[in-house]
């Protein structure tokens, strides 16, 4: 048998998109389409102050007036926005408030997915393993939040965006949308009109957050649009680690997911911002279906001496549109991006970061790692710029492009603007496609094709995985190995 | 242990290996001398499988085994190492990473249980050092920004924990000087053993002063065209290949 024969055989055997199950349970959903009434409907259902709906309502306006962008090196069937629900929610009546009240089969969804919900079972089976406290979100909106009393003790808050606009309107009030505006593009003027829930995070001054945040995003209903909204906010002083997963059933029709995260970090604060996503990829031959990945993620180091570090695995989604950037204001500031992007089958990504230094001595850092297979195109997009005020900024910029097979195709889209004669700025990049000298030496070494790709891709990433939180570098890795099943033939 | 009956192989639709037959038994060291171009690179590759070597007629086995039926990895879990000429680098993978990989997934080819991290660093550090090899060099990216001295040692030390039945080195010298062949020779004659051959692919005679084979052949047109002791070495070294490429052709 060749190699390429077996290897097909191989990969049909395998259950490739294990997340890609549907959960039966009853929802209620928003009439399809998207008009006035619909946003005031998404507001009343969440129980919103009146500022709240006003804000939604101007950022309606807004969308109205803007036009798709179509700029990024991505192309996919129009999205028809009246065609979709902009809200579904698992039929319950209010937030249940432990875990007994909370649909089973949601319980069991997350549980398959491997998401712990019970606090108990984070600790289960793995002695010492450090906690993490979970946001479950389940199509539009949060399931459950845990380690909630926990966390308050150090005067932490971590809950759902809905319930944030409830007991700390003003928080959000005075951070929502200023990081990214209302009218910031047109797939962020869509979310904050529509925006259903997400999480919302508060580090108070000088507090080392003890414990790992995450939420989990989960898209189950059909031919809804998932718009989360998040916001984190680390008080001068304040450290926190953030990570945010996501999948989604199989499904025939493309589905839209159009997120916000805005980011604030104030004197001394550090974020770190890592994300996993695994949202389903689409049918890899013929490319139907498949999660359109459009998403608006920006950091505002607003205090001297802040740090962001933005840290992401994407290996899902049919198409993604997705720049996570950092706006360097406070003097000292630095802005990090660690980027693992994989595209196989016939998925499109068009990612990569902004770093825009604004104040003196700002430092930025991106490393960014494309891996092509199948007919996939991606895409590296970034843009690195020094204001006149920006005196002694500095950023290293590496892409590292790797292409497996034939039909694949990287780009590396770079922009640089120092508008001061004092900004040091280094850009490398290299494009290599994985060698058959390579793989036919581990394979001589005893390594199955497929171990022997995963090996190299594996090697080719791992600066990028070294930045991930322990727990999740090696599901990332498992992650990386399962997005090339079948890459090579 | 090996034997290779009328071995025929294609590279790109050309002829270079014309009727190809050797027979190493156990625990002997052959040499195979030739001119360039007589195809003793292609019979280290195909043996070991590479794409694009097509074979074309005749067969190759190992402990009754048919080679040519199995895939790369197969073949090396069988127990056959080819030793390269320029072995590759591996960005991101430290050389112990490899290794351990290597090792694991050949076991369990043979349906032998995966070797304990301990237990796989404390033999890793004992051969190291016989090599004179830094263990902290083991952490580093296999082969990557290694000297050509460096990465034979590496390759040695990969035959050492892999400890196959089958060696094939090829031109193993290439790229040496005397002190690093010295070192890299006495790791292999180290692995000499009566259920061990070996294949020595060499264009020089200087290889086969360190590593002493027990019979020499001589290459030259894809095919085998004499045999003798380590004496037709010595009288190749006198006389050249020519009378040998002139005959074959």
């Amino acid at each position: 048998m060749s190699v390429s024969q077996e290897t097909i055989e191989t990969v049909a055997g395998l259950e490739k998109y294990k997340h890609g199950f549907v959960t039966d349970i009853e929802q209620e959903f928003a009439p399809k389409g998207l008009n006035a009434d619909i946003v005031r409907f998404i507001s009343e259902k969440k129980g919103e102050p009146e500022w709240m709906l006003e804000w939604r309502l101007a950022a309606f306006e807004r969308w109205q007036a803007m036009e798709e962008p179509t700029w990024a090196k991505v192309e996919y069937t129009p999205v028809d926005y009246q065609d979709l629900h902009y809200y579904a929610a698992p039929r319950t009546k209010a937030k249940p408030k432990s875990l007994d009240e909370i649909d089973p089969e949601i319980l069991a969804t997350y549980e398959k997915l491997g998401i712990p919900l019970k606090e108990q079972m984070v600790l289960a089976g793995v002695e010492g393993a450090p906690k993490y406290a979970v946001d479950a979100v389940f199509d539009s909106v949060s399931v459950v939040t845990t380690f909630r009393e926990e966390l308050a003790k150090s005067g932490v808050i971590f809950m759902s965006m809905s319930e944030a606009l409830r007991e700390h309107g003003d928080l959000v009030r005075q951070y929502l949308g200023s990081v990214v505006p209302v009218s910031d593009n047109y797939f962020a003027a869509l979310n904050s009109a529509v925006f259903s829930d997400g999480s919302f995070v508060y580090i108070p001054p000088g507090v080392r957050c003890p414990m790992e945040l995450s939420t989990y995003f989960r898209i189950n209903a059909e031919n809804t649009g998932q718009f989360e909204r998040t916001l984190i906010i680390a008080d001068k002083g304040s450290y926190v680690s953030y990570l945010e997963g996501c999948t989604a059933p199989m499904r025939d029709e493309n589905q839209l997911h159009a997120a916000v995260v805005e980011l604030v970090a104030l004197e001394d604060a550090e974020i770190k911002y890592s994300t996993v996503q695994n949202w389903w990829p689409g049918d890899p031959v013929t490319g139907k279906g498949g999660i359109y990945n459009f998403v608006t993620k920006r950091a505002d180091c607003r205090g001297d001496r802040s740090k962001v570090s933005w840290t992401q695995v994407e290996t899902g989604s049919a198409v993604t549109w997705k720049y996570p950037s950092c706006i360097l204001k406070g003097e000292g500031s630095v802005g990090e991006f660690y980027s693992i992007a994989i595209t196989n089958g016939r998925q499109q990504a068009d990612t990569g970061t902004k770093m825009i230094h604004l104040g003196a001595n700002t430092r930025s850092r991106i490393i960014a790692k494309g891996v092509s297979a199948g007919k996939s195109v991606s895409t590296y997009r970034g843009l690195v710029s020094a204001h006149p005020k920006a005196k002694g900024a500095r950023n290293f910029t590496q892409c590292d492009s790797l292409l497996i097979g034939k039909d694949c195709a990287a780009h590396t889209v770079p922009y640089v603007e120092a508008r001061n004669g004092s900004a040091q700025f280094e850009h490398e990049a290299t494009t290599t496609r994985l060698s058959e000298d390579q793989l036919f030496y581990a394979m001589q070494r005893g390594l199955s094709q497929e171990e022997a790709v995963q090996l190299l891709v594996n090697g080719f990433v791992r600066e990028v995985l070294q930045e991930l939180p322990m727990e999740f570098a090696v599901e990332a890795q498992k992650l990386v190995a399962i997005s090339l099943e079948g890459s090579v033939g | 242990m090996l034997k290779i009956d009328n071995l025929q192989v294609s590279v790109a639709d050309k002829p270079i290996l014309k009727g190809l037959s050797l027979d190493v038994p156990a625990g002997e060291v052959h040499a195979v001398m030739g001119p360039n171009g007589a195809g003793k690179s292609t019979l280290g590759y195909t043996l070991a499988g590479r794409n694009g070597y097509e074979v074309t007629a005749g067969s190759a086995f190992l402990n009754g085994e048919d080679l040519l039926a199995l895939e790369p990895n197969e073949r090396a879990a069988k127990g056959l190492f080819l030793s390269f000429q320029y072995p590759l680098e591996i960005p991101g993978v430290p050389a112990l990473t490899f290794v351990r990989t290597a090792l694991n997934a050949q076991r369990k080819a043979r349906g032998e249980g995966e070797v304990s991290a301990p237990e796989f660093l404390k033999l890793v550090k004992q051969k190291a050092k016989d090599l004179r090899i830094d263990f902290d060099m083991l952490k580093r990216p296999l082969n990557v920004g290694f000297s050509g001295g460096e990465k034979k040692r590496m390759e040695v030390l990969q035959m050492a924990l892999l400890e196959p039945k089958l060696l094939i080195l090829d031109e193993t010298d290439s790229g040496l000087d005397i002190d690093a062949l010295r070192i890299v020779s006495e790791g292999v004659n180290a692995l000499r053993a009566p259920d061990r051959s070996m294949l020595v692919i060499t264009h020089y005679q200087r290889l086969l002063d360190y590593i002493r084979p027990d019979k020499v052949h001589v290459l030259a047109a894809g095919r085998i065209v004499a045999s003798g002791g380590p004496e037709l070495a010595l009288e190749l070294e006198r006389t050249g290949y020519d009378r040998y490429a002139a005959e074959a052709a």
